[in-house]
C-alpha cells in the first residue's frame, strides 16, 4: 500500500515492476515509452536488479528469454514499432513457455506512423503477434494506477501459466500525470518461490538439468505440445477475464471500450445519460482471455452495441464474435493516433440507437472514396517545421 | 601393447582417424555397421602406440585407447 | 589394459546428429571436457542455436536455453546479468553470428558482457543446405552462388575475430581449427581459457573455430581437411588476436 502520488503513467509502470519484484530490464528507445528504460536504468541498480539498453528491440526481447529462463520476474517495455521486432522473441517465449512481462506503449502506426496514443495493436497482441498458434495474458489499464498496479498481476498470470503476459497500454496513458498508488506492499524476490524450470543451477541441487526450448521435431511432439498448451489457454479463458461495468443495469445500448477509448467513453455515457439514453459500459480489463460470455450475456439485454477504438476496428471483432449478430455493432474509430473526443462518442452513441451514421464509422460508403493509381500521400513539413 | 576400440554403433565411417594415426594402423572395415557405415578398426595388431591422436580427431567419441 | 580416453561426463552418453567428419561434435567434446576439468557443470548453461547446432542443447548435460537465429549473445546476456554466478556460453555457426545474429555479436562484445562465445566457421550454411554464408570464400561455391562468390556481387568474406578485436571491451579472442590432432589440442587449450576466464569474472571471451563441412562442400572429411588447410587458413589465420587476462586488469 502507499499513499496517494503523482506519477507519470510510464514511470508508474516502471515502478509497479520494480514493486511487484521485476529484477531484469532490457529495453531499447522508442516514444512514447522511454520513460520505462529510463526510470529502469537507476531504479534496477538501487533494488541490486539488472538493466541493459539493448542494441535494437529484437536484442532486448532475447535478453529478455534469458533473463526470465533464469526465473527472475523480467520485462521489456517498447511502443508499437519496436514491439512488431519482438514478435519473433515473444514468439520463442511463448513457444518455450517462460513467463515474463512486455509492456507496449502503443503508437499510431502502420510503419512510423506517429508518436501519439493509439490503439492499432489489438490484433497483434491478442493473437500473438509472431509466428505460430499462440495466446499471450494481454492487461488494458485505462488510468496511470491501474499501470501501476497491472505489473504484479500481470507476472503472477504469467507465472501462473507459465507463460508470456502484455501490458497493452497507449502514448496517452504512457504520457500523462494523475494521482495514483499502489495498492500492494513492494514484493521481495528472495520470498517468491523458485521456479522448477529455471536455467542457471538447476543441476546444482542434486536434480537434472532444465532445457528451455521452443522447438519439437518428432513426429506429432509439436502437436502434442500445442495441444497442451491449449487446455491451459481454455482454462485462462475461462478463470482469469477481467472486466468493469458501469451502468447496464437499464441499459437499451452498451458501450465496449477498452485502455484510454474507455475513458472518453465515460465521459460521453455521462453526457448521454443527461439526455435521457440509457446507456452503459462494459470494459474489457484482460483484452485475452476477452470477456465474451458477458459482452453475450448483455446483448442479449440491449439493442445495439458501440465501439469506440482507437483503430480501424480491432477489438470489435471480438465484440461481434461474442455477439453472433443478434443486435447491430457499430465502430466510432480514430484510427490516425487522435484521442476520442467525449463529444463524438456522445453522438456516436445517438447515431447507433437512432439508425444516423453520425460519428460512426460507414463501411458502405468508404469504398466509393477509394483511390488509386500513383497518387502520392502528403508529406508536407508540419506549422512547426518538423515531421513526426 | 596399445590398442583402440572402435564402437561400431557411434562410428559414422569418415576416416579422419585413419589420416591422425601417426603409424597408419587404422583402415576401414569392409563389412557395414549396424547404423549403415563402413566403420574404422585397428588394421594390424603391435601397431597401436597409444598416443590417441585418433581419439582426438574423431567426432564422434567412437574411439576407445586402452594402454 | 586401462582406457586412457574418457567420455567427457557433461556430455550426454548419445550419438550425434551432425554428419560424418563435422567439425561440430570435435567441438563439443573439447566443451565438455573443458566443463569437466573446470568443475562448473552445475553452473553452465549452453545456448544453442539455430542452425546444424540447433540440437547442441540436447548433447550436453547442463542447463540449456535453445534461441531465435543469431540472438544467442543477447540470450546470453539476459542470463549472465540475471544470474551472474552461472557459466554462460554461446555456441553459433557463421549464418547465426555472423549473418543474422552481427548485431548481438557486436554488441554483446562492445558491452563486455562476461560470456563466452564459440563460434563454428565451416564458411558454408549447414542446416539449410549448403547456401552461401557471410564467410564463404572468393571463388567458393555455393547453393545460391552456384558460380562460386563473386566479390562484385556478394563482397568478400567476413574475418570475425579480426573485426571483434577492434573493440576494447572483449577480453580475449583467439581463431583455432580442428583439423588435425595437434590444431584440436591447441583448440582445447583455447577454449578452456575461454570458460576460465569466465569462471574468473575476466569478461568477454570469443573462440572462432575453422571447421569442415563435407557434407555441403561436398568433399569427403579428409578432402575436406585439405581444403580448410590451403583455402580457408590463408583468408582466416589461426592466432590470437586479443588476450587481456585477469593479469592485465585494473592498468
Amino acid at each position: 500500500m502507499s499513499e496517494k502520488v503523482l506519477m507519470k503513467g510510464n514511470e508508474a509502470l516502471a515502478e509497479g515492476a520494480i514493486r511487484a519484484g521485476c529484477r531484469f530490464f532490457a529495453g531499447y528507445p522508442i516514444t512514447p515509452q522511454n520513460e520505462v528504460p529510463e526510470y529502469m536504468s537507476w531504479r534496477q541498480e538501487e533494488v541490486g536488479g539488472a538493466f541493459v539498453q539493448a542494441e535494437s528491440e529484437i536484442a532486448a526481447v532475447n535478453m529478455l528469454y534469458g533473463a526470465a529462463a533464469t526465473g527472475t520476474r523480467s520485462m521489456t517495455s517498447s511502443s508499437s514499432p519496436g514491439i512488431s521486432l519482438k514478435q519473433e522473441g515473444i514468439s520463442y517465449l511463448a513457444g518455450a513457455d517462460m513467463p515474463c512481462l512486455i509492456a507496449n506503449i502503443m503508437r499510431g502506426g502502420p510503419g512510423l506512423g506517429n508518436i501519439a496514443g493509439a490503439q492499432g495493436d489489438y490484433i497483434q497482441a491478442t493473437r500473438g503477434g509472431g509466428n505460430g498458434d499462440y495466446r499471450l495474458i494481454v492487461l488494458a489499464p485505462f488510468s496511470v494506477h491501474e499501470l501501476a498496479n497491472f505489473p504484479k498481476k500481470a507476472f503472477e498470470l504469467a507465472e501462473k501459466y507459465r507463460m508470456p503476459a502484455m501490458i497493452l497500454a497507449d502514448g496517452i496513458l504512457g504520457q500523462m500525470m494523475e494521482g495514483m498508488s499502489f495498492d500492494f506492499d513492494p514484493v521481495e524476490p528472495a520470498a517468491l518461490k523458485p521456479a522448477c524450470w529455471s536455467i542457471g543451477g538447476a543441476r546444482a541441487e542434486g536434480k537434472k538439468r532444465n532445457m528451455v526450448y521452443s522447438y519439437a521435431l518428432g513426429e506429432g511432439e509439436l502437436e502434442k505440445m500445442v495441444l497442451k498448451r491449449a487446455d491451459k489457454y481454455a482454462l485462462i479463458e475461462r478463470d482469469e477475464v477481467i472486466y468493469e461495468e458501469r451502468f447496464t443495469e437499464d441499459a437499451e445500448i452498451l458501450v465496449v471500450a477498452y485502455g484510454i477509448s474507455a475513458r472518453a467513453s465515460i465521459e460521453a455515457i455521462n453526457i448521454a445519460r443527461k439526455k435521457g439514453i440509457k446507456v452503459g459500459l462494459l470494459r474489457p480489463i484482460t483484452l485475452w482471455p476477452f470477456p465474451t460470455k458477458r459482452i453475450k450475456e448483455l446483448s442479449s439485454k440491449v439493442k445495439c452495441i458501440l465501439c469506440p477504438e482507437m483503430s480501424l476496428g480491432q477489438m470489435i471483432v471480438d465484440v461481434k464474435l461474442a455477439v453472433d449478430g443478434k443486435v447491430p455493432v457499430y465502430l466510432h474509430a480514430r484510427p490516425g493516433a487522435f484521442f476520442p473526443v467525449a463529444e463524438d462518442i456522445a453522438v456516436a452513441i445517438e447515431s447507433a440507437l437512432t439508425g444516423k451514421k453520425e460519428q460512426l464509422f460507414d463501411l458502405e460508403s468508404l469504398a466509393d472514396k477509394a483511390t488509386l493509381g500513383c497518387h502520392q500521400p502528403e508529406n508536407k513539413p508540419s506549422k512547426e517545421g518538423a515531421l513526426l | 601393447m596399445p590398442k583402440i576400440e572402435v564402437d561400431e554403433m557411434r562410428c559414422k565411417g569418415c576416416k579422419l582417424c585413419t589420416k591422425a594415426c601417426p603409424k597408419q594402423c587404422i583402415e576401414m572395415s569392409d563389412t557395414f555397421s549396424k547404423t549403415g557405415y563402413y566403420p574404422a578398426k585397428l588394421a594390424k595388431q603391435d601397431c597401436c602406440i597409444g598416443c590417441a591422436m585418433c581419439y582426438t580427431v574423431c567426432p564422434d567419441l567412437a574411439i576407445t585407447v586402452y594402454k | 589394459m586401462n582406457p586412457i580416453t574418457h567420455k567427457p561426463k557433461s556430455l550426454v552418453d548419445i550419438s550425434t546428429h551432425y554428419c560424418p567428419g563435422c567439425g561440430h561434435s570435435v567441438v563439443h567434446r573439447l566443451i565438455g571436457e573443458v566443463i569437466d576439468e573446470l568443475g562448473i557443470q552445475n553452473r553452465t548453461v549452453i545456448v544453442a542455436p539455430v542452425g546444424c547446432a540447433v540440437f547442441a542443447d540436447k548433447y550436453f548435460d547442463c542447463d540449456s536455453i535453445q534461441g531465435p537465429h543469431g540472438r544467442g549473445p543477447a540470450i546470453a546476456t539476459g542470463i549472465k546479468r540475471a544470474k551472474p554466478d552461472s557459466i554462460v556460453f554461446s555456441y553459433q555457426g557463421d549464418g547465426d553470428l555472423a549473418s543474422i545474429g552481427m548485431a548481438e555479436i557486436i554488441h554483446a562484445a562492445a558491452r563486455g558482457e562476461k560470456i563466452t562465445v564459440i563460434f563454428i566457421n565451416n564458411a558454408i550454411y549447414g542446416m539449410t543446405g549448403g547456401q552461401m554464408a557471410p564467410t564463404t570464400l572468393v571463388g567458393q561455391p555455393a547453393t545460391t552462388c552456384p558460380k562460386g562468390r563473386n566479390p562484385d556481387l556478394q563482397g568478400y568474406p567476413i574475418n570475425v575475430s579480426e573485426m571483434l578485436s577492434q573493440l576494447k571491451s572483449p577480453k580475449y579472442i583467439e581463431r583455432v581449427s580442428v583439423d588435425s590432432a595437434p590444431n584440436v589440442i591447441k583448440a582445447k587449450k583455447a577454449i578452456k581459457k575461454a570458460f576460465q576466464n569466465q569462471v574468473d569474472n575476466v569478461g568477454f571471451s570469443f573462440v572462432e573455430v575453422l571447421s569442415i563441412c563435407p557434407t555441403n562442400w561436398g568433399v569427403e572429411p579428409i578432402k575436406a581437411l585439405d581444403f580448410l588447410r590451403e583455402k580457408m587458413m590463408p583468408q582466416y589465420p589461426l592466432g590470437v588476436f586479443k588476450d587481456e587476462g585477469k593479469t592485465q586488469e585494473g592498468k
